[in-house]
């Protein structure tokens, strides 16, 4: 298998809306696992996912999920699927033919669909209310209905616009463990969200938007690493953290020591993390400080969104 | 068998046996479109454009049934000719199509669900001839009944005299002609309506100039005459109608067409614009906020 049959390629990829910019000049490639769209309202996510699946076209540049464009619609859609954020459904349709009549243009015949159709009803916690009209669902339930959609068909590429919108905590942390386990099977699961705690937590990589750009991209930890302006905060819960404070000032790099209030540990900002990291393997090893634990206290979508696009990442 | 062994056998078949694939694909959509299109209150319009003149011939039959003669068959024959010709034709059928044909891919942007459509293995051009076939088989069902209604209206009220000329004479014949223009009028007509919602965002307006150069094409050359639908229809039809009014002067009378050239001329004019959807439905975006 060439590694574009198993990537997802976007190749200069810009698209106008008239003189509107909806997003300039994207490249990038994305591995199977999950990977977030991050930014702002208006940053371009939708128009990116959008043009990932041919619902609208580039202006200019090229796009290729797996080797294949939807042009070849056949094909692509049965690897594909894509759980929109428009709230509209057919008219007068119920939870149970809103997935089984995509399947049958699939091709499944009808007791095929049928088994495929309570599979994904049963996935996304919507089987109780399968033959209630949509019409009637809750917000949430809209979400989940059009989820079990999107994951019918078992999918290679699953793209989710805000899948978290309206879900309360429980189905929220449910479907959060269902992109999970389908990014486990070595899937694409690709995200845009404005939860930003959440997405962090599951997330294999992250794409950061503002304005029809893309401002970066790539691993969580080595985006973070790539924001130079930024010193890294580095959390140290230690049983001597004067000592460490007052070593970590000898280095160049280290910018800040804070004692934190318990008088439990140090934060430690530097510009380089790999060096503060030697210091303080020796600092241990000498016997002058017993560390309990070390994390980088910044090094998430959170902390990455604020300094790249400048505003707190949160609920829209 | 698995889940997953079930996708693999799926992929399969449809990969090895696509037209299989289209057919089953084609059905479904016609089936999708049909109930969702077809007993809908937004329809009521419709229903009445087609049940207009059967209401009329029934008042009619009711209020006049002590004067039956015989004798008026030829004289209801030309009325039935008028009201399939001059109504059907040229306002029952056309507004009908307008209605259900613009609305099958313009309908659905409005109701923000066509990116579902998009967002399926199928081919746009199969989506194309799905929801044509179920908008032909939505307004030929309901054109086919009313233009029946009228004609058993019609002659029922003469009795055994109304049963000859239905049976014996050219009334079965009749019938049948104006079933096959009435079909051949929903799909012409349809064609060019499916055509404008995928090329206008406001379909009316190139409706209303098609309706004027419907009315008008008697008026040009032999050839331009055949660019339009209801040449094709009016020399299918069984009954002629004499041209009255201030057009009949300028009239250009085209040379009778055979029934075959008549009716694959129809299709042909009606392949090549469904052909033309085809090639516009991959142009369309999903774009609901500028529609």
């Amino acid at each position: 298998m060439t590694p574009d049959a198993r990537q997802i390629v976007f190749e200069n990829v810009s698209k106008f809306y008239g003189e509107v910019l909806g997003v300039n000049k994207v490249s990038f490639s994305l591995e199977p696992g999950i990977t977030s769209l991050v930014g702002p309202n208006g940053s371009g996510k939708t128009t990116l996912m959008n043009l990932l699946t041919g619902l609208i076209k580039p202006s200019q540049g090229a796009i290729s999920v797996l080797g294949l464009t939807p042009q070849q619609p056949i094909e692509f859609f049965r690897q594909v699927g894509y759980c929109t954020q428009f709230d509209s459904f057919p008219p007068g349709t119920n939870g149970y033919d809103f997935i089984y009549w995509p399947l049958r243009l699939h091709g499944f015949a009808g007791d095929q669909a049928k088994k495929l159709t309570n599979e994904a009803l049963e996935r996304a916690g919507m089987a109780q209310v399968a033959q209630r009209k949509v019409a009637g669902y809750s917000k949430g339930m809209r979400q989940r209905i059009r989820l079990a959609q999107a994951i019918a068909h078992h999918p290679s590429v699953l793209v989710l616009d805000e899948p978290l919108n309206g879900l309360d905590p429980m189905a929220r942390s449910e479907s959060i463990a269902l992109f999970e386990s389908i990014a486990k099977q070595g899937m694409h699961v690709i995200i845009s969200s404005h939860i930003l705690e959440e997405v962090d937590r599951i997330s294999d990589r992250v794409v950061l938007m503002s304005s029809g750009y893309v401002v970066a991209e790539g691993q969580i930890h080595d985006v973070r690493r790539e924001v130079r302006d930024h010193p890294m905060q580095i959390l140290v819960q230690c049983s001597n953290p004067s000592r460490l404070a007052a070593a970590a000032f000898e280095l160049d790099h280290v910018v800040e020591a804070k004692m934190l209030s318990d008088g439990h540990g140090v934060l430690v900002r530097t510009r380089d993390a790999e060096q503060f990291y030697l210091l303080l393997n020796k600092i241990v090893s000498s016997g002058l400080v017993e560390v309990d634990a070390v994390a980088p206290a910044d090094d998430d979508v959170n902390s990455i969104y604020q300094y790249l696009i400048g505003s707190e990442g949160g609920p829209a | 068998m698995s889940v997953q062994d079930l996708v693999v056998r799926t992929q399969k078949w449809t990969k090895v046996q696509p037209w299989r694939l289209y057919g089953s694909q084609v059905s479904v959509l016609v089936r999708n479109e049909v109930r969702r299109n077809l007993f809908t209150r937004r329809r009521i319009g419709i229903y009445l454009l087609a049940l207009l003149p059967v209401l009329m011939i029934l008042a009619h039959v009711i209020f006049d049934r002590r004067n039956v003669n015989p004798a008026q068959i030829e004289e209801d024959t030309q009325v039935l000719a008028g009201i399939v010709q001059l109504y059907y034709f040229r306002l029952g059928i056309f507004f009908a199509c307008m209605a259900i044909f613009t609305w099958l891919f313009r309908g659905e942007m409005v109701e923000r669900t066509l990116h579902y459509q998009f967002l399926v293995p199928v081919r746009r051009e199969v989506l194309v001839v799905g929801k044509f076939l179920a908008g032909a088989l939505i307004a030929i069902a309901l054109f086919e009944t009313a233009v029946l209604a009228c004609f058993y209206f019609m002659y029922s009220r003469f009795g055994t005299a109304g049963k000859s000329y239905v049976f014996d004479g050219p009334g079965l014949a009749q019938l049948g002609s104006y079933l096959l223009v009435t079909a051949l009028a929903c799909l012409g007509y349809g064609a060019v309506f499916l055509a404008f919602s995928l090329l206008f965002k406001n379909p009316i307006i190139p409706g209303v100039v098609i309706m004027g150069w419907e009315a008008i094409a008697p008026i040009f050359p032999a050839w331009a005459q055949r660019l339009s639908i209801t040449f094709y229809l009016k020399h299918l039809c069984p009954v002629p109608l004499p041209i009255r009014g201030p057009l009949a002067i300028f009239t250009v009378v085209s040379e009778p067409v055979s029934p075959f050239i008549a009716v694959l001329g129809l299709l042909c004019l009606t392949i090549a614009i469904l052909a033309l959807s085809c090639f516009l439905i991959h142009r369309m975006e999903i774009t609901y906020t500028a529609d």
